[in-house]
C-alpha cells in the first residue's frame, strides 16, 4: 500500500512537474551587446581633398535571440551603428532579423539574414546572397542583411538551399572625408539599374553542397540584381553605380588532407554589359603544435585570375597571396594573420597584418595594417587608394 | 564433425581465458567498456571548463556537447562555445571514425562561415586547456593498442598505445573499474619521450538510465607545467532524442 501510495505520489509530482519543466524549457533568450571603439590612421597624405588621416569611431552591436520548441523554432536580431568622421561610414543596419523553423531535414528562414559562400581567403568570389558593406572594412566581409526566403534541404546526396531574394541592396561608398574613394564621391542618390524593377527585382539563387571524404564540394547559381556595381561617368563628371542583371554559377572545392587544405572557387558571370570568369586556386598547410605549446604556424598560397583585367573591381586580376596564420592556442587566443598580394603584371602589392587578443574575459584588442605599396599608376581603381595605407586599432567590450 | 568443431572451439575459448596475453586481456576490457556504455543513442550536455595557470590564476569557458551515437562507424559531435563571449557561437562539428582521421568543421559566426578543418592537429590544446583535440574525442575502441598491466580489487589497470603516430602519447594508462560498469577512474599520459605527461581524474560520477556512468568532474593536472584543467559536467540530457538531422552543416550554422 504505501509502495503503491509513493507511486502515485511520484506519477502526480512528475506530471506536474514536467508542465512545469516544459514551461521553463520551451522558451530560451538571450540578449547580447557589443561595444566597439575603433582608431584608424592613415600616415599618407591624402589623394583627394577633403579627405582626413585620422578617424575614431564607435559602433554598437546589439543582438537578441529568442528560440522554443526544442530550439527547432527561433528568431534572431542582430543591429548595428558606427559613428564615424566620415558622414557615409556613419551608417546603420540591420544584420540579421529572421524566424527560423527547423523540421526533420528541412529549415526555413524568412527575414533578413546573413549567408557565406566559399572555401578561399583572399577573395569571395562565390559568395553573392548579401551586399558588401564596403565602407565597414577593406576584406569585403562586412556584409548587409539581405531580405530573404531561404529553404533548405538536407538529403542523402547533398544539401539544397533555395533563395527567394526580394530586394536589392546598395553597396555602401566612403563619402567626401573618407579613405578608399574615387576623386569624386559616388553620387548615392542616383543608383542605375537594368532591371526596370530597380532594387525590387524579384531575385532567385539556388546552392547544392555536399562533402564525400575528403572532399568539400558546392555549386551554386544567382539570377537578379549584380552585388557588385559598374560604374558610368555622366557629362558633369559625376560617377554613378550601376547594378546590371546577372547570371553566376559558382564553384567551391575543398579538399582537406592530413594538414593540407586544397581551395578552389570559380565564378561564371553573364550580364549584357560584361561577362566575368574568374577564379582563386591555393592551398593552407598548417604546421600544428610546433613548441608542444599549442603553438600554430599555417602557410597560404592563392593565386587569383579575374578576365576583366584592370576593370575587375577588385583589382585583384592576376596575383598571388601569399600568408601566414599564427595561432597561439594560449588562454587569451592570440592570433595573427600576415599577408602579401601582388600583381604578377605591374609593381603594385598590397601587405596586410591582422592580430587580436582577449583581454581579461569580456574584452577583445585588434589590431590592423594594410599598406598599399608601389601600386601602378595605370591600376584604373587600386591608384585611387595608393595614400591610403592604414593602421587600425580596435578594442571590443562584451555584454 | 560439427560437435568435434564446437567442443574443439569451446577448449580452445576456455583455454584461451586460461592461457590468455596481456594484448588480449587489455583489448577485451576496452571492449567490455564500450559494451557495457552502448545504446545511449544520444545526449547532450552542458560543460563548464576552468583553466589554471602555474599561478593559480584561472579563466573559464562555458560549452554545450551533443553526441550522437554510432555504432557502425564512430560518433558525431557537436560544440558549441556559450563563453567567453567574444567567441560566443563558435562551434564545431566532428565525425568521428574508427579507422583514419575524423572530418570536422568549424562555425565562425561573427561572418557566418563554415570551414571543414584538419583534424590532423591531434597533440595540440583545446582551447589552451590542458586537454589535447585527442583527450576529448571520441574513444574509439580501434584507436589503440593494448595491454593489460594490473588488477587491484575492482580496478583493471589496461595500457594503451595510440594507433596514429600523430598522437601526442606514446601510451596512456588507463584504470577501469569493473563494478562499476567498466567506468574510467584515471587515466595517466606519457609524452613522446615516455615521461609522465599529465593525469586526468574523474569523479562524481552518476549512473543515468541505470546504465550509463557519467562522471560530473574531469580534473586534468599536468606535471611539466604545474597547470590545470577542471571539466564540470551539468544537465546531462539522454532524452533528446537527437538524429543526423542535428549533426548537418545547417544544424552547426544554427547552433548557438
Amino acid at each position: 500500500m504505501k509502495n503503491k501510495l509513493t507511486y502515485l505520489a511520484v506519477i502526480l509530482f512528475s506530471f506536474s512537474g514536467i508542465a512545469q519543466e516544459d514551461l521553463k524549457k520551451t522558451i530560451n533568450h538571450d540578449f547580447e551587446l557589443e561595444l566597439e571603439a575603433e582608431y584608424r590612421y592613415f600616415y599618407k597624405s591624402p589623394s583627394f581633398e577633403e579627405q582626413k588621416d585620422q578617424f575614431p569611431s564607435l559602433a554598437i552591436r546589439p543582438k537578441y535571440t529568442l528560440d522554443w520548441n526544442k530550439g527547432y523554432e527561433s528568431i534572431t536580431a542582430e543591429g548595428f551603428f558606427r559613428l564615424d568622421v566620415d558622414n557615409e561610414r556613419t551608417h546603420w543596419d540591420i544584420r540579421e532579423l529572421y524566424y527560423q523553423k527547423v523540421k526533420n531535414n528541412w529549415e526555413l528562414s524568412v527575414g533578413l539574414k546573413k549567408i557565406y559562400w566559399g572555401v578561399t581567403e583572399s577573395n569571395h568570389l562565390v559568395d553573392i546572397i548579401n551586399q558588401t558593406d564596403a565602407v565597414e572594412s577593406f576584406d569585403g566581409e562586412q556584409k548587409l542583411g539581405q531580405p530573404m526566403i531561404q529553404y533548405s534541404l538536407n538529403t542523402n546526396f547533398g544539401a539544397f538551399d533555395f533563395f527567394y531574394l526580394p530586394y536589392h541592396r546598395e553597396r555602401s561608398f566612403a563619402g567626401n572625408k573618407g579613405r578608399f574613394r574615387f576623386p569624386i564621391v559616388i553620387d548615392k542618390e542616383d543608383v542605375g539599374y537594368q532591371s526596370k524593377a530597380k532594387e525590387w527585382r524579384q531575385d532567385f539563387a539556388i546552392r547544392w553542397s555536399h562533402y564525400i571524404g575528403a572532399f568539400d564540394i558546392g555549386i551554386s547559381h544567382f539570377y537578379g540584381n549584380g552585388r557588385e556595381p559598374l560604374f558610368t561617368f555622366d557629362q558633369l563628371g559625376n560617377i554613378n553605380a550601376f547594378y546590371p542583371v546577372i547570371n553566376q554559377t559558382g564553384l567551391e572545392l575543398q579538399v582537406t588532407h592530413d594538414a593540407f587544405l586544397w581551395k578552389f572557387e570559380s565564378i561564371y558571370r553573364t550580364a549584357k554589359a560584361q561577362d566575368v570568369f574568374a577564379f582563386v586556386a591555393g592551398l593552407e598547410y598548417t604546421f600544428s603544435n610546433i613548441d608542444g605549446n599549442g603553438l600554430d604556424i599555417g602557410v597560404l598560397g592563392e593565386y587569383l585570375y579575374d578576365d576583366r583585367d584592370e576593370l575587375a573591381l577588385s583589382a585583384l586580376q592576376n596575383d598571388i597571396f601569399f600568408g601566414s596564420r599564427i595561432a597561439f592556442n594560449d588562454t587569451q587566443d592570440t592570433a595573427i594573420l600576415i599577408g602579401g598580394l601582388t600583381d604578377l603584371e605591374s609593381s603594385s602589392k598590397i601587405f596586410s597584418i591582422e592580430a587580436s587578443r582577449r583581454i581579461g574575459n569580456s574584452w577583445k584588442a585588434e589590431l590592423e595594417a594594410r599598406v598599399f605599396s608601389n601600386i601602378d599608376a595605370n591600376e584604373l581603381l587600386l591608384a585611387n587608394f595608393k595614400n591610403d595605407s592604414f593602421l587600425r586599432f580596435t578594442m571590443i567590450k562584451y555584454f | 564433425m560439427k560437435k568435434i568443431i564446437l567442443i574443439t572451439a569451446v577448449l580452445l575459448s576456455s583455454m584461451g581465458i586460461n592461457a590468455q596475453s596481456p594484448e588480449a586481456r587489455g583489448l577485451e576490457i576496452a571492449k567490455a567498456a564500450e559494451q557495457a556504455d552502448l545504446g545511449f543513442k544520444s545526449s547532450s550536455v552542458d560543460l563548464k571548463m576552468t583553466l589554471k595557470n602555474k599561478n593559480g590564476q584561472t579563466s573559464e569557458r562555458d560549452l554545450t556537447t551533443k553526441t550522437l551515437e554510432l555504432t557502425a562507424d564512430g560518433d558525431k559531435s557537436l560544440i558549441v562555445f556559450n563563453s567567453p563571449r567574444d567567441v560566443k557561437g563558435t562551434s564545431t562539428l566532428t565525425f568521428t571514425h574508427k579507422v583514419g582521421p575524423d572530418d570536422q568543421w568549424l562555425f565562425l559566426p561573427s561572418i557566418k562561415r563554415v570551414k571543414r578543418i584538419s583534424s590532423n592537429n591531434k597533440s595540440g590544446p583545446f582551447v589552451g586547456s590542458e586537454f589535447a583535440y585527442e583527450d576529448l574525442s571520441s574513444q574509439e575502441v580501434e584507436k589503440y593498442s593494448y595491454k593489460f598491466l594490473e588488477e587491484k580489487e575492482d580496478i583493471l589497470i589496461v595500457e594503451q598505445d595510440p594507433v596514429d603516430p600523430k598522437s601526442g602519447y606514446t601510451r596512456r594508462v588507463v584504470n577501469y573499474n569493473k563494478g562499476k560498469g567498466y567506468r574510467i577512474e584515471k587515466v595517466e599520459f606519457y609524452d613522446r619521450k615516455n615521461s609522465l605527461l599529465k593525469t586526468l581524474t574523474y569523479s562524481d560520477y552518476e549512473l543515468y538510465k541505470n546504465k550509463f556512468w557519467r562522471a560530473g568532474t574531469f580534473n586534468m593536472v599536468n606535471h611539466q607545467s604545474n597547470k590545470e584543467t577542471l571539466l564540470k559536467f551539468s544537465n546531462y540530457n539522454f532524452d533528446a532524442n537527437l538524429t543526423d538531422e542535428d549533426f548537418t552543416q545547417n544544424a552547426l550554422k544554427r547552433s548557438k
